[in-house]
């Protein structure tokens, strides 16, 4: 191995040694010092283009941007000068003179990347630079999301997850000078191109111009209307990221505190999408079992997520039949609610009205497809991101981190540690295998964790030998990823027995529905690696770490469902795909 | 890339749409997006929203990657040009020299807006930054014809003899 070159310099005085190629920027938080940024995004958006991040170099004219700016030996380097702090100042003026500012009613207010460096940069004059302004419409053609250009600061860093981690690209930067905005081909409205729906633009917004669409309001007058048996279950993931909306650290498990605020909010049961999930490990993992026995369609790719569903039905329409037919669990866990549960309560199904929390705009979407209507009514109601629920806790007046751990009611409450790692990328390949292992050794003794497949990486694969089978899987989060797995697929290069795939980088604790961490943290510590740590650490604790060992699983399929695969569980838990266009969207 | 429509999209005559095919297989080795822009405007007049998609299908990439690059550029149309395609010079000399009024007026008679064509084909307007005729200023051109030494009452005059 070639030994790494390192540069010596200096940043405001303090000597700093870094490897060659390092950016000013990175050199400068070894030096405990935090350049601020507002276009950059680390190994996704590398542009210099918002000029929050000048800085001065000895000898060199003008100012330069860190983010982009490599280290030489023998710099110094200035980040706080009056003249450096002046041209931050003066940019950010500058963008506000084209952002419609509406602080005090704007979704993101508290949580803005430029508010943030408004104040941190004394701005005092926020008309300085008043005049014209670009000429913007806002987008609230999808079902899952908003677009405000008249708040949009051109940073790029949502048409740069689009193309690098999603491989969709349906929106970029049209027009040039003063008419550039971001927008479809054509300015054709998001909901008539092939968006996927994942909300990892809306994350990735320092500002308030993309947003999920708010549905609280809904919610609020279903839980007001005492015809309605209000029903909620919450995302596997939702317990490892919720509590950052109050502050509380990265990777905090707060479980116990979302069921005591569900339950405060009025919620008539507080459920647990984890039991849907480890109803659709049976299901998916007697799916895996039969088609290998009678030679169906392989590889089977998972289907718990909605975007990559629109991915698949847009963008590799010949992977349709590889899909799964269960539905995800959301999906599942409505269908499960409004029959066998609104049966036990000897309760009208219309009356339930079915709240998911989850940590995705694409269930937004899922919810309203028409395949996703088991007994003629829709399985969910009301989809809510992670963030809309915390909305409506800061609402009630919930003192969040006082409250006590309560726990999920009974039945749809009781689950298993496979459930819970639905959450992070790989959770849901470990869960089936642990089930199927099982099912195909005959032997109770079986493995129970499948280490190979977790983790952040890129693209995961491992062979398992379970009985006489050779099982060859792979595990892969991010659209771009997933396009690279299936052309290795077409190819001929890979031959695989089962796929995992996650629209979502990192899987769903890092969903397009999550609390939005700032750029700054983003850049600095492995949000999805600290969010999962959450969940694997509960799936250790529990006692039952095996789907088909969940009791009630086993009572709905004793009283109800018969066995996995019946044609009960078809009619309720599985459902169909249709090919779409990737340019027309239809 | 999965396929959906376009390597078989048919967008206008047949001989055009060979030859924008061919022009692709010949500039993509490049990458050379402009170049193929350039290229499928002269064969069309401008650039239908269906040869944009044929465009992003043979290079691999979306529809808005293609439609970013070309609306960064003035030179391509995303509507057909009329039959007159009428051209304003908003440079510097013909500005001074009244040329704003005059691009409003023509917008005002054709009840066309920058770079629109009215819906019988027969007037297209936009507006480009100097033709090279300053002495002339202001000027215009309807197809390869330049009008110079404009005013607003000129107008009507021209345009009859487009009739």
């Amino acid at each position: 191995m070639s030994e790494v070159k390192m540069i010596n310099l200096k940043i405001d005085g303090t000597p700093v040694t870094v490897p060659e190629g390092t950016t000013i920027l990175d050199a400068a938080r070894q030096a405990s010092i935090d350049i601020p940024t507002l276009c950059y995004l680390k190994e996704i958006n590398e542009i210099g283009a918002c000029r929050m991040c000048v800085v001065e170099i000895k000898g060199s004219p003008k100012l330069n941007a860190a983010c982009v700016y490599p280290v030489a030996e023998g710099m110094e380097v200035i980040t706080n000068s009056k003249r450096v702090f002046e041209a931050r100042r003066i940019n950010l003026e500058l963008l506000l003179s084209n952002h419609r500012r509406e602080c005090l009613s704007c979704v993101r207010s508290g949580n803005c990347e430029l508010q943030k460096l408004c104040r941190d940069y004394g701005v005092e004059d926020e008309r300085r630079f008043d005049g014209a302004m670009t000429p913007s419409t806002i987008d609230d053609s999808a079902t899952h999301m908003i677009r405000d250009n008249s708040k949009c600061i051109l940073c790029r860093r949502c048409t740069a997850v689009c193309d690098q981690n999603q491989a969709a690209a349906v929106i970029g930067v049209n027009n040039r000078g003063f008419n550039t905005h971001i927008g479809c081909a054509f300015d054709a409205p998001l909901n008539t191109v092939a968006c996927v729906s994942c909300g990892q633009c809306i994350v990735a917004c320092p500002t308030g111009a993309l947003f999920e669409r708010d549905d609280t309001d809904r919610v609020w007058e279903a839980l007001r209307d005492p015809e309605k048996r209000v029903v909620v279950q919450t995302a596997p993931s939702i317990r490892a990221t919720l509590g950052e909306s109050f502050g509380m650290s990265i990777g905090t498990n707060v479980e116990g505190k979302m069921v005591a605020a569900l339950r405060r909010l009025g919620f008539d049961d507080v459920f647990d999408t984890d039991f849907s999930a480890d109803l659709t490990i049976v299901e998916e993992a007697n799916e895996l079992v039969e088609r290998i026995k009678t030679g169906g369609k392989l590889p089977l790719i998972t289907s718990c997520s909605p975007g990559w569903i629109n991915y698949c039905e847009h963008y590799f329409p010949d992977f349709i039949e590889n899909l799964s037919t269960c539905k995800s669990p959301q999906q599942m866990f409505g269908a499960v609610t409004k029959s066998w549960y609104a049966e036990k309560l000897g309760i009208d199904p219309k009356n339930i009205f079915m709240v998911s929390i989850m940590p995705c705009t694409a269930k937004k979407y899922e919810c309203k497809r028409p395949e996703q209507a088991a007994n003629g009514i829709p399985d969910i109601d009301v989809a809510l991101t992670t963030r809309e629920l915390a909305r409506m806790i800061e609402r009630a007046g919930i003192d969040f981190t006082a409250l006590p751990d309560e726990k999920f009611d009974d039945p749809l409450g009781v689950s298993t540690g496979a459930a819970v790692i639905f959450g992070a990328t790989g959770g849901v390949m470990e869960a089936a295998l642990r089930t199927a292992a099982e099912w195909i050794t005959g032997d109770t003794a079986a493995p129970v964790e499948f280490t190979d497949v977790r983790g952040t990486e890129d693209i995961k694969e491992a062979t398992y030998k379970v009985g006489d089978l050779t099982l060859n899987v792979a595990v892969t989060s991010g659209l771009k990823n997933a396009e690279k797995l299936l052309e290795s697929v077409i190819s001929g290069e890979k031959n695989y027995h089962f796929i995992e795939v996650m629209a979502c980088p990192g899987g769903c604790v890092n969903g397009g529905g999550q609390p939005i961490q700032p750029a700054k943290v983003r850049n600095n510590v492995d949000l999805k690696k600290l969010r999962a740590k959450a969940l694997y650490s509960q799936d250790s604790s529990m006692p039952l770490r095996k789907s088909h060992d969940n009791p009630v699983i086993k009572e709905v399929y004793d009283k109800y469902l018969e066995k996995p695969g019946s044609h009960r569980a078809h009619e309720l838990l599985h459902t169909s795909y249709v090919a779409k266009d990737k340019f027309t969207g239809e | 890339m999965s396929c959906n429509s376009c390597s078989t999209t048919v967008v206008g005559t047949a001989e055009q749409d060979a030859t924008l095919r061919e022009q692709i297989a010949a500039l993509r080795v490049d990458n050379s997006l402009v170049q193929i822009l350039q290229a499928a405007q002269d064969i069309y007049g401008y650039l239908p929203e269906k040869v944009i998609e044929v465009i992003a299908y043979e290079m691999g990439v979306s529809s808005e990657t293609v439609y970013s690059v070309a609306t960064f550029y003035s030179q391509f149309n995303f509507n057909p040009k009329g039959k007159y395609a009428i051209s304003v010079c908003l440079g510097t000399a013909c500005y001074v020299k009244g040329a704003g009024e005059i691009y409003e007026k023509l917008k005002e008679k054709l009840n066309l807006g920058d770079g629109e064509t009215t819906p019988d084909g027969k007037f297209s307007l936009d507006a480009c930054r100097c033709m090279g005729a300053c002495g002339l200023a202001p000027v215009m051109s309807i197809n390869e014809t330049v009008y110079g030494n404009l005013n607003v009452d000129s107008l009507d005059a021209i345009l009859e003899e487009c009739k």
